[in-house]
Order: structure tokens, then C-alpha cells, then sequence
């Protein structure tokens, strides 16, 4: 067992079109930890997480995830340890009604009947949509069909939650509930997004990923507030570390 | 709001009503399949001067939208936007076939007319009761009754992919159009550009394809749809099916209309 629960090292890939997408990028996450991976468009975010779930496969470089390097051959222990939540909650919610998209994922499991129902139960309640069990996925509205795709994720019971942009197209009030959650799952997350307010009030690490390559790693507070590495990698302070416009030029909150 | 937004809102409504859990509703959904798929095979066994004799089969149309709660409007509008198919087959009868074959109030009705008649009336009630099917079951359960029957499993996923992304799909197309409308100033939309509209779909269509195959495998799809839901028939079910095929199989043997103006009139003549 090793000690490391994400690792990725000297990943390589380029597209079949030639465009280059990672340039050796080297990482490890630990049991618990909850990681946000920011960059500029393009600058490899998807790509990256589409290699911890085993959809693409490295030119050159490894990733481990727990106990297993992605191989197609590890594919089904790799996916069992990992979850993860798509941009487009139209792309990940395929079947007929809500309850049977979550409890897609134990019964392709092979769980039996009343466990399957304990879990879609418990994923529900655990995003508070309990009331759309019923629902057909193409009637939800935006924040609904995020939350339901959420569920249909933990439904698996993943060692690693990887979101990507899980706060695109939410309402305040969405958003704000989704954060809520996030912060409450003891799961070891991977968070891409460019909310970078969400990133501070969610992970206490991050990555900063720049043409292909890992610009920066470390506590989240410290990288958010490096102005000129933000720059460079063409993002900027989250508001809650911007100076105040009302209170004056040099004054931050504390 | 162009058409397709239009068609996009009340694409999914008759469908809707099927999870109001009405006595229809409650009835296994391979019962319903059966029994629509027989009727619609009695409905069209019918020869073309039929027509009094299809009389007793509006019977189980009714009855399943009596007991399905479904309103008339959205049923009868569906109705007439595919009639234009069933009226172009049976606009040339009346052409064709002008021998009188029936004196009604002592004017002769031309046999072509009668013809015209029985077609139009074996389409609305064959398509009445798919609509109905679909509005008292659920095309997702409709597709799955159809795997448990032993539909070919390809058949019965590409159906339920088609229903569940006909709505992304419709939402796109209707996004592009608006898009197009914002900037052409009024000018129609020419056969290329609506061409190069519908090629973009196309590729679109298919990273989304992509995308959703991706999501599915991350979730250990293997292929196969796990079964779920109630597997046994109930007494209910069987009633269901047994009295309504009786039925059809008395109207199809026998003549009922002509038995009841027997019954009724016999005695007087």
C-alpha cells in the first residue's frame, strides 16, 4: 500500500491533432487532502483529470491512483477507487430517471438490490435531493442536475472525488450550497475550477497548472495571494483577498 | 421563442403524464405493451371497406384514456401533426375507386370514400393507442418493458440514449437557430447555412457522444443496463390483458356491430 493515494509523475500527452496539452507534470496527493488544480483555459486542467480517470492514457510519464497504476488493464479497480464529476452534468446523467442514474454506479458494481437503494438513499440525502428521485434528469434545472450528478458519484463510494468545475452555470444560492457540501465530504478531493473563491473556502492545497506544466504547489492561502504568479498564469486573486474597494486602496481584510 | 423551442416545451409532456400513478399507470408496463402492440396488429388486419367493424375497437382507446386520465388536446393535437402521412395514402382512394358500395339515406357512398374513411380511421386509432401507451406508461418504461420482452438490447438502449438526448439535442439546435435569428436581421435562413446549422449539430452531437461515453465507462458501464423495478405480474395485469385480448379477438372474428343491431333490432324486422 503505498502512502500516496493520487500520484502522477513526468505525465506526458499531446493531442492526436499535435497540440501539446501536458509538459511533465509531477504531483502526489495524500489520503484526505483536498486539492484544487487552477490555470489558465487550456492549460491542461480536463486533460489532467481525464488521465486520473483513466479516459486518456500518457505518452510519456506515470499515474497511480491508490493502489494501482492506469492501465486499460486496471481500469476497474482504478474506477472504483475514483469518482468523478463531469463539467456537463447532461453528459453524466444518461438514464431515464434521477434515482436510476445514481444507482447506475453499485449496480454495475454487482451490489445487491438493498444495498444499491441504501446508497442511492444515502447520496440523495447527502445533496439534498432527495425530492427528485422520480424526476426524469432532462427536467432538472442547472443547480438540480449538479447535485444529482454529484450524488450519482458518491453513490460509488470513491476513495477520490475529482470535480471539474463543479461551480459553471450555478446561482449564487447553488453555489454557496454546493461549497457547503464539498467542505462537509471527508472524501480526498480534486477540485478543478477557476472559482478561485470557491478554491479558498473548499481546499487547503493547490495547483497551479501553466502551459502543460505544474506552475506552483502549495497551500492554498499563500498561491492565491502570489500576485505575480497569478498573473503569469493569467488568473488573479480571488475577490475575498482583493483589496477593498470601499475601505481604500492597501486595506485587506483580515 | 422559435419552433423549436416550442416543440422542445411540450416534447416530453404526454410522456409526464405517466407519473401521475393513475389505475392505467399501475398496470405492468409489458401488460400494456402486449396488449397495444396486439391491438394496433388487430386495427391494421382489417381490409380497406372496413369500416363499421373497427366501430367496437375505439372502445379500448377510450376506455385506456378514461382510466389513464389523459387529456383530449395534447392526444388529438398529436394526432393531427402526423395525419399528413395517413392523408397523403388515403387521398388517392376516392380518386381511384368510384363504384358505389353503400346507400346511406338513399345516397350512394362510392367505395373509394369508404376506403378513405377506414384508413383514416386505422391511423388514428393504431397511433391513438401508442400515444396513449406512451402517455399512460413512459417511453422509459415502454423501452424497458420491450428488453424484458426480448427487444434486441441495442434496439433498447439506442431508444432510451434517443430519449434522453433528444431534449439536449432539440435545446442545441433551438439555441443555434435563435443564435443565427439574433444576427440575421431578418434575412430567411438559406438552405447552406441551415446545411453548415446542421453539420455543427452533427459534430457536436458526437463529442457529446464522447463525453457521455466517457462518464459512462468512469461509472463501470460494461455494456448491459442493470435490471431494476417490479418483475411479477400481478392479477390485475393479467385481467387487464386477458379481457382486453378477448375483446380484440371478438372483434376481429365476429361482427359485432352487425350482432348488436341483431340483438337490438332482430326482433323488430
Amino acid at each position: 500500500m503505498s502512502h500516496h493515494l493520487v500520484a502522477v509523475d513526468a505525465l506526458r500527452y499531446v493531442y492526436p491533432d499535435g497540440t501539446p496539452a501536458l509538459d511533465g507534470v509531477t504531483f502526489a496527493i495524500h489520503h484526505g487532502e483536498s486539492v484544487a488544480l487552477v490555470g489558465a483555459n487550456g492549460a491542461g486542467k480536463s486533460t489532467l483529470l481525464l488521465h486520473l480517470a483513466g479516459v486518456l492514457f500518457p505518452r510519456e510519464g506515470r499515474v497511480r491512483v491508490g493502489d494501482w497504476p492506469v492501465t486499460r488493464e486496471t481500469l476497474p479497480q482504478v474506477r472504483r477507487s475514483l469518482g468523478i464529476v463531469f463539467q456537463d452534468p447532461d453528459d453524466q446523467l444518461f438514464m431515464p430517471t434521477v434515482e436510476e442514474d445514481v444507482a447506475f454506479g453499485p449496480a454495475s458494481l454487482g451490489l445487491p438490490p438493498d444495498e444499491i437503494e441504501a446508497r442511492v438513499a444515502a447520496a440523495l440525502a447527502r445533496v439534498g435531493a432527495e425530492g427528485l428521485r422520480r424526476r426524469p434528469p432532462h427536467r432538472l434545472s442547472g443547480g438540480e442536475k449538479r447535485a444529482v450528478a454529484i450524488a450519482a458519484v458518491l453513490a460509488s463510494s470513491p476513495d477520490v472525488l475529482v470535480m471539474d468545475e463543479p461551480s459553471s452555470n450555478l446561482d449564487p444560492a447553488a453555489r454557496r450550497a454546493l461549497i457547503e457540501q464539498l467542505r462537509r465530504f471527508e472524501h480526498t478531493k480534486i477540485v478543478a475550477s477557476h472559482d478561485l473563491d470557491l478554491v479558498l473556502d473548499v481546499c487547503e492545497r493547490t495547483i497551479v497548472l501553466a502551459g502543460g506544466r505544474v506552475a506552483a504547489d502549495g497551500p492554498t492561502r499563500e498561491v492565491l495571494d502570489d500576485a505575480p504568479l497569478l498573473a503569469r498564469c493569467r488568473l488573479e486573486r480571488p475577490l475575498r483577498l482583493q483589496a477593498c474597494p470601499r475601505c481604500g486602496p492597501g486595506a485587506r481584510p483580515a | 421563442m422559435n419552433a423549436l423551442d416550442a416543440a422542445l416545451a411540450h416534447l416530453g409532456s404526454l410522456d409526464e403524464l405517466a407519473a401521475r400513478g393513475t389505475p392505467m399507470a399501475r398496470i405492468d408496463a409489458r401488460t400494456k405493451v402486449v396488449v397495444t402492440v396486439a391491438y394496433v396488429a388487430v386495427v391494421a388486419s382489417f381490409g380497406r371497406h372496413e369500416l363499421t367493424r373497427l366501430a367496437p375497437l375505439a372502445l379500448f382507446p377510450a376506455a385506456v384514456a378514461a382510466l389513464g386520465d389523459v387529456p383530449l388536446r395534447p392526444l388529438l393535437l398529436r394526432l393531427a401533426i402526423a395525419s399528413p402521412f395517413a392523408l397523403g395514402v388515403a387521398a388517392l382512394e376516392p380518386l381511384l375507386d368510384r363504384a358505389p358500395a353503400a346507400l346511406v339515406g338513399g345516397v350512394a357512398i362510392p367505395a373509394g370514400w369508404i376506403a378513405f374513411a377506414s384508413i383514416l380511421a386505422r391511423y388514428a386509432l393504431s397511433l391513438g393507442a401508442a400515444l396513449l401507451l406512451v402517455a399512460t406508461t413512459g417511453f422509459d418504461q415502454v423501452a424497458t418493458a420491450l428488453r424484458r420482452l426480448g427487444a434486441p438490447r441495442a434496439l433498447v438502449v439506442q431508444l432510451l440514449f434517443t430519449w434522453r438526448y433528444l431534449f439536449v439535442l432539440v435545446g442545441e439546435a433551438a439555441r443555434m437557430v435563435r443564435a443565427r435569428e439574433l444576427r440575421a436581421h431578418g434575412r430567411p435562413l438559406r438552405v447552406g447555412v441551415a446545411a453548415q446549422l446542421v453539420g455543427v449539430l452533427l459534430l457536436r452531437a458526437m463529442e457529446r457522444a464522447q463525453r457521455v461515453h466517457a462518464a459512462m465507462v468512469c461509472r463501470g458501464f460494461t455494456g448491459t443496463f442493470p435490471p431494476r423495478g417490479r418483475t411479477r405480474l400481478a392479477a390485475p395485469d393479467a385481467a387487464f390483458a386477458a379481457g382486453w385480448l378477448a375483446f380484440f379477438a371478438a372483434a376481429r372474428a365476429l361482427d359485432l356491430p352487425a350482432l348488436l343491431g341483431a340483438a337490438l333490432f332482430g326482433g323488430a324486422r
